[in-house]
């Protein structure tokens, strides 16, 4: 495809923005002076500054390419990521989980683990949080270039290079405060820069019963406009998954293993100025999470309903014979908008990648510089070391996405690649966590052999599918398969092998003291939480009304 | 954390909104006056205009209410 001109003004979007974001890491530079300020931000973020910032951190290459691309691919059976893949468990996390996390004082979520069970499972946990971030990010650099790619004509390696210096350079500058500002700058901008894309397909085709029509036509045999009228047969919905494996693997296990435990995401509220802010955190993000399918989509809709239409000229790009679904969102922007929208819809893609990024690095360099550096390799690193090391593992964090880029480059979808690595790390430690932080009697060792257990298992599984070592049918008990059911049942089968070794382990191990758990787990720590507020100001009450419009969402599109 | 002020995020974000919405207004009025040789789709509802507008009373309101406060 020949690469989309980018004229004079568009330029200049984008280089304000730029501007912005270096003059902003550089305006907070002098607000930086201790570990704590570089790390969590200070402490002093309001609950609507954490709640955006909290969802934006999730918000990058994945939800914007990777779910526009998905819905492509898939239909609107996508929108269960955002649904009941994600506000039950934000819920749950500023419910009941937030209080033992930020009264604990932890710096990040291994440091819980060290609490609650011991040093090696913080370690191991540690270690795997920092990979798979490290991983994760190359997805940012990936989507990035691809934006590069697409809209500039630039090559791989120039654009991923690029890219990679540039957020270097301003989460260096001031630590998680810059990525917290840059965040909400962004998700403005995706807001303001994409939303306008759905705007004007619904404009080209008539409107959004019009679109859902043309596509039930397309595609007679399986539904791509549905949620859960066509889950009890997997072979009617373009996912190929049943209800089941959307319940247990998607909604229960994956969500809750990411947005409970994911420190990239609960970094944001650990950075709230009370625990009140802290509980609200997530409830607030729950409400904008719910909106984003009508940016993704409703776009992805879109595109499949212009794809098949003749006279349209709307084909996705091929690489390497394969359709790249990710290319479907930047050519609806080169389809409805004229120059300065276009240079408006790349900033808010790049802002997207560059916010999302930085949240996996700023959470990578707390987790490499408190968990396994000064945990394991330097136990008496003063403050200032450690702030010096968290400014270092970010410059190595970046360069190490480098190599993790290219590899993501190799996969069909980005969410293909997403959910295979949570499954191989959130959803056994969402296993551990749960049973931690709800039942007093899982002891240290038990902790530790289910998360290896889990975390093992579940990467076996994945290999084992990708070499044909045997059916993918015996992990989704049918006969029809796609690579997100195979996610979604993997990640089921890891927390449940995670689950159950962490019980058996516990139940011939030595416990912990009740009293040394106090604050910690479940029955055993007062809960008087945000009891002194009238009901209206308290969290429990807006997690109700979430929950009530995810309710009547599922329902409108059932 | 510093004991200096800083100007709060959503002064930023007005700003930034701002800026570009009122550049994107001014291009789409330019655009009226030079049309480009190849239109996009529905180039004839002028979005560049009416979203340029929206961006620049919204990050407009952010900026004015925000410029002094500090936190």
């Amino acid at each position: 495809m020949q690469a989309i001109g980018l004229s004079f003004v568009d330029w200049t979007i984008i280089i304000v923005y730029f501007a912005f974001v270096l003059g902003i890491g550089w305006y907070l530079r002098k607000f930086t002076t201790n570990e704590e300020d570089f790390f969590l931000a200070g402490r002093k973020n309001s609950s609507w500054v954490a709640g955006i910032a909290f969802l934006s951190a999730n918000l990058g290459a994945l939800e914007l390419l990777g779910m526009t691309g998905n819905t492509f691919k898939y239909g609107m059976y996508v929108a269960h990521f955002y649904w009941i893949g994600a506000i039950p468990a934000m819920l749950f996390l500023g419910v009941y989980m937030m209080p033992f996390y930020y009264s604990s004082k932890i710096k990040s979520v291994p440091g819980y683990l060290k609490l609650r069970f011991d040093e090696k499972t913080r370690v191991l946990n540690g270690i795997a949080f920092a990979i798979m971030t490290l991983l994760v990010s190359g997805i940012n650099l990936y989507a990035m270039a691809l934006v590069l790619h697409t809209f500039i004509g630039w090559n791989w390696d120039i654009s991923m290079w690029i890219s990679a210096i540039t957020v270097a350079a301003y989460v260096g500058l001031s630590g998680l405060m810059s990525a917290i500002f840059t965040e909400i700058i962004q998700f403005f901008l995706i807001w303001f820069g994409l939303f306008l894309v759905s705007i004007l397909g619904i404009l080209e085709i008539g409107s959004v019963k019009e679109i859902m029509t043309r596509i039930n036509e397309l595609n007679s045999q399986v539904s791509f406009t549905t949620l859960w009228s066509t889950s009890s047969n997997p072979n009617l919905n373009g996912m190929f998954v049943n209800w089941g494996g959307i319940v247990l693997g998607l909604g229960f296990v994956l969500s809750f293993g990411y947005w409970t435990t994911d420190f990239l995401v609960i970094q944001r509220a650990f950075s709230a100025k009370n625990l009140r802010s802290a509980r609200m955190t997530p409830i607030i993000a729950s409400f904008f999470k719910m909106a984003l399918p009508f940016i993704v989509i409703l776009a992805g809709l879109i595109a499949i309903v212009l794809s098949k239409e003749p006279n349209s000229g709307f084909k996705l790009l091929h690489d390497g014979g394969h359709i790249n679904y990710d290319s479907a969102l930047p050519l609806l922007i080169a389809r409805y908008y004229p120059s300065g929208l276009v240079g408006l819809g790349v900033t808010a893609l790049l802002a997207g990648f560059m916010a999302g990024q930085a949240g996996n690095i700023s959470a990578f360099n707390t987790v490499w510089t408190y968990d396994i550096y000064k945990s394991v390799l330097n136990k008496k690193a003063s403050d200032s070391h450690l702030l010096w090391m968290g400014r270092a593992s970010t410059v190595v964090g970046v360069i190490i996405s480098l190599g993790t880029a290219y590899w993501a480059k190799s996969f069909p979808s980005i969410m293909d690649y997403m959910q295979a690595i949570f499954s191989w790390v959130n959803a056994p430690l969402f296993a551990t966590m749960l049973l931690g932080m709800f039942i007093w009697w899982i002891t240290p060792s038990g902790a530790f052999w289910g998360l290896v257990a889990g975390m093992s298992s579940s990467f076996a599984m994945y290999m084992a599918v990708k070499f044909h070592w045997f059916s993918e049918s015996i992990i989704t008990m049918s006969h029809v398969q796609s690579d997100m059911a195979a996610n979604f049942w993997r990640a089921w089968w890891a927390w449940v092998i995670c689950a159950g070794v962490t019980v058996i382990v516990s139940l011939f191990t030595k416990k912990r003291k009740k009293d040394e758990l106090v604050g910690l787990v479940k029955g055993l720590t007062e809960e008087n939480y945000d009891s002194h507020l009238p009901f209206l100001k308290r969290p429990e009450f807006y997690a109700v009304i979430s929950l009530i419009v995810l309710i009547a969402l599922n329902i409108m599109f059932w | 954390m510093s004991d200096k002020k800083m100007k709060p995020i959503w002064f930023f974000v007005g700003m930034i909104l701002m800026v570009m919405g009122t550049i994107i207004f001014l291009n789409g009025i330019y655009l009226i006056i030079h049309p480009p040789a190849v239109s996009t789709v529905l180039a004839n509802t002028h979005p560049d205009i009416w979203w340029g507008a929206v961006m620049m009373l919204f990050g407009g309101f952010m900026f004015l209410k925000t410029r002094k406060q500090t936190v």
